[in-house]
C-alpha cells in the first residue's frame, strides 16, 4: 500500500540528492517511463535548489495523484523564504540561453505538465508541479 | 435494533409533514446481514451466476474452468467491495482481470453483462429470502442497489481504462515502427521526418533518435524535415533541442531538406541558422555527414 | 564521497558517481584541478555515466571545471551523458555549451588524442 505522501525537508545540498532520489523511486513505482522519471526527478532537483539557495530550509511534498481515468505525481516545493518580486520575471528566462541561471522555474515548466506558483515577498513561495503518466 | 424517529417532508410543492416511527436497523446493521447472506450461500449463488452468463452466451472465448475461476474471484471481491466500501482495491481488481482477459478478446459489453448478471443473481436472492417481510426486504435493497451500482460501475470504468491504456501502447508501438532511424552507414544514422509532427511525436522522435546515438554509436546524424509540410513554433523549438541534446551525446547533427517557410520558423524563435548545420538536400546531407566522418571517395585508380 | 581519479597517460579519467551532492561536486572540482597541475596532465574525461541527474548546478559546475582545466593548459571532454538525462537537461536549457562532449570513455579518448595531434 503506497503511502499518500511523502515530505523530505529541505535543509542542506544533500536534502537535494534525496528528495530526487524519492521522486524518482515514486515515479518508477508508479510506472513511468525512465525518461519522465528522470524529468521528474530532475524539476525536483531544481525546485529543492531553489530552497536551498534562496530561502535555506523548506519541505518537498510528494503525492500520488488521479483524475478521471490517469494517474499522476503531483510534487509540491514550499518555503518560508523571502519570496519572489516579480513572478513573471522569474517565469521568462530567455529560452536557449545554456546555463542561465536565476530559477530555473521556465525550464521546470517545461519538463512538467502543470505548473503553478504562489509567493508573496517577505512570507514565502509554493511550487506545485504535476506529471501525468501517458 | 434501534427505534428511530423518522421526519419526512414533502419537498417543493407541498410541505406535508409526515411523521412515522418505525423501527430499523442501522444502515451498517442491514449492509453486514447482507454480505453475511453472500458468504453463507457463496457456492450456490456462484453457480447460478455462471449458469445465467452461458445461458446468455458471454465470455464465449473463455473455457469453463477459466469462467469459474474468474468469476469465483469477481463474487468474492464483489462481496468485499459491498463490505469494506473499499471502491479504489475494486477498480485496481478490475484493471488487473482487464489484464488477464483483454488479451483473450473479450469486450466491454460481456464484462458489464456479466457484472449485471452478478447483480440480479444477488438481488434475487434477497428477494427470496426477504419474501415474507417486504418493509425489511425495501430497506435491504436500500442498502444494496447503490452499492451494487457503484460496483457495476467501477468495474465497467476499471475495465475500460485498461482497453484504453492497451491502444494507446498499441498506438505508441505503431508510431515508433512509423519512424524509424536508420542506419546507412557505421556510425552515420537518418531520420526522414515525414508528414505532419504534433509535440507528442517530436518528443518520442526525440528520444528514438537519442537512444539510437548511443545504440550505434552514432557520430553523425542527418535529420532530413523535407516531408515535413509546416513546424510550428513548439516543433521547431524540439528540432533544436534534439540538435542539443545530440551534441551532448557526442553527436554532430545535419538537418536536410529545411524549407524557406521553416527557415523562417526557426528564425522567429531566435535560432541562429548559421550556427544549425543546414544542407539543402538529403543527398547532400549524407556526402556532408561522409565528410566529417572522414569517408573519401576514391576513384580506381588511387585505390591500391 | 570520494570519485576515482585514473591517469592514463597525460590524460586524467573521473567517473562521476550516481548521487553526488552540491558539496562533493565543489570539492571534486577543487581535486581535478589540482591534480592537472600536480600531474601535468594534457587531457580530462569526466565521465558522467553514472549521473541519473543532471540539474543546473551540476551543469554549472562541468563547465567551471571545464574552464578552470583550460587556463591550465588543458582540454576537457564528458562523456557518458544518458540519452534520458540528455533530454532533460536541453529542456531545462542546459546545453553545456562551449564545452567538448562525446559518446563515452573510447569516443572521448579519441577526441583528446584528435585534439593533441592538432595542437603540435
Amino acid at each position: 500500500m503506497r503511502a499518500a505522501e511523502t515530505r523530505v525537508s529541505i535543509n542542506s545540498d544533500q536534502d537535494i540528492v534525496t528528495a530526487r532520489q524519492k521522486g524518482r523511486a515514486l515515479a518508477i513505482e508508479l510506472g513511468f517511463s525512465t525518461g519522465d522519471a528522470t524529468l521528474i526527478a530532475t524539476s525536483i532537483s531544481e525546485l529543492a535548489r531553489n530552497i536551498v539557495s534562496y530561502a535555506r530550509r523548506g519541505e518537498i511534498t510528494l503525492k500520488i495523484v488521479r483524475a478521471s481515468n490517469r494517474e499522476g505525481v503531483s510534487i509540491i516545493a514550499s518555503d518560508s523564504g523571502p519570496g519572489i518580486r516579480d513572478i513573471r520575471q522569474a517565469m521568462t528566462d530567455g529560452f536557449s540561453t545554456s546555463g542561465s541561471l536565476g530559477l530555473g522555474l521556465p525550464g521546470v515548466r517545461r519538463l512538467m505538465d502543470e505548473f503553478e506558483i504562489a509567493s508573496e515577498p517577505g512570507r514565502g513561495t509554493v511550487v506545485t508541479v504535476k506529471k501525468w503518466k501517458q | 435494533m434501534a427505534r428511530r424517529e423518522v421526519i419526512t417532508k414533502d419537498s417543493e410543492t407541498r410541505s406535508n409533514l409526515r411523521v412515522e416511527l418505525v423501527r430499523s436497523e442501522a444502515p451498517s446493521e442491514l449492509l453486514r446481514e447482507l454480505v453475511a447472506h453472500l458468504r453463507q450461500n457463496r457456492t450456490q449463488l456462484r453457480e447460478e451466476w455462471v449458469v445465467r452468463i452461458s445461458e446468455t452466451r458471454l465470455l464465449t472465448a473463455m473455457t469453463k474452468e477459466e469462467i469459474f475461476a474468474e468469476a469465483t474471484s469477481v463474487y468474492d471481491s464483489y462481496v468485499e467491495a459491498l463490505e469494506t466500501e473499499a471502491f479504489e482495491a475494486l477498480q485496481a481488481y478490475a484493471r488487473n482481470l482487464s489484464e488477464r482477459i483483454i488479451p483473450r478478446g473479450v469486450e466491454t459489453h460481456e464484462v458489464v453483462g456479466i457484472v449485471l448478471l452478478l447483480r440480479d443473481v444477488l438481488a434475487r436472492s434477497l428477494f427470496a429470502k426477504y419474501q415474507t417481510d417486504f418493509k425489511k426486504l425495501n430497506r435491504i435493497l436500500d442498502a444494496y442497489e447503490p452499492a451494487a451500482n457503484r460496483i457495476a460501475n467501477t468495474v465497467a470504468v476499471g475495465f475500460v481504462q485498461e482497453r484504453e491504456r492497451v491502444i494507446r501502447q498499441q498506438q505508441e508501438a505503431i508510431r515508433e515502427l512509423s519512424t524509424p532511424v536508420l542506419q546507412v552507414r557505421e556510425r552515420l544514422l537518418i531520420l526522414p521526418i515525414i508528414g505532419v509532427i504534433d509535440p507528442q511525436r517530436a518528443r518520442q522522435l526525440t528520444e528514438q533518435l537519442l537512444r539510437g546515438i548511443r545504440t550505434n554509436r552514432a557520430k553523425v546524424v542527418v535529420i532530413d524535415i523535407t516531408g515535413v509540410a509546416a513546424m510550428d513554433v513548439t516543433v521547431a523549438n524540439h528540432l533544436v533541442q534534439t540538435v542539443e541534446a545530440s551534441r551532448l551525446l557526442g553527436a554532430t547533427v545535419i538537418v536536410t531538406g529545411l524549407s524557406p517557410e521553416i527557415a523562417q520558423t526557426l528564425v522567429t524563435i531566435g535560432v541562429d541558422l548559421g550556427k544549425m548545420n543546414t544542407v539543402g538536400d538529403l543527398q547532400g546531407g549524407i556526402e556532408q555527414a561522409e565528410k566529417l566522418l572522414g569517408y573519401k571517395v576514391v576513384t580506381l585508380a588511387e585505390s591500391r | 564521497m570520494e570519485v576515482p581519479i585514473l591517469k592514463q597517460g597525460e590524460v586524467l579519467i573521473a567517473t562521476f558517481q550516481a548521487a553526488l551532492s552540491d558539496a562533493d561536486l565543489e570539492h571534486l572540482r577543487r581535486g581535478l584541478v589540482q591534480q592537472v597541475v600536480k600531474l601535468r596532465s594534457r587531457g580530462v574525461i569526466v565521465d558522467v555515466t553514472a549521473m541519473d541527474v543532471m540539474d543546473s548546478f551540476a551543469s554549472r559546475t562541468l563547465r567551471e571545471i571545464a574552464h578552470m582545466i583550460r587556463l591550465r593548459g588543458a582540454e576537457t571532454v564528458i562523456v557518458g551523458i544518458q540519452p534520458e538525462v540528455a533530454f532533460a537537461m536541453v529542456q531545462l536549457g542546459l546545453t553545456l555549451e562551449g564545452v567538448a562532449t562525446a559518446l563515452d570513455l573510447e569516443e572521448g579518448l579519441a577526441y583528446l588524442i584528435q585534439k593533441f595531434k592538432n595542437v603540435e
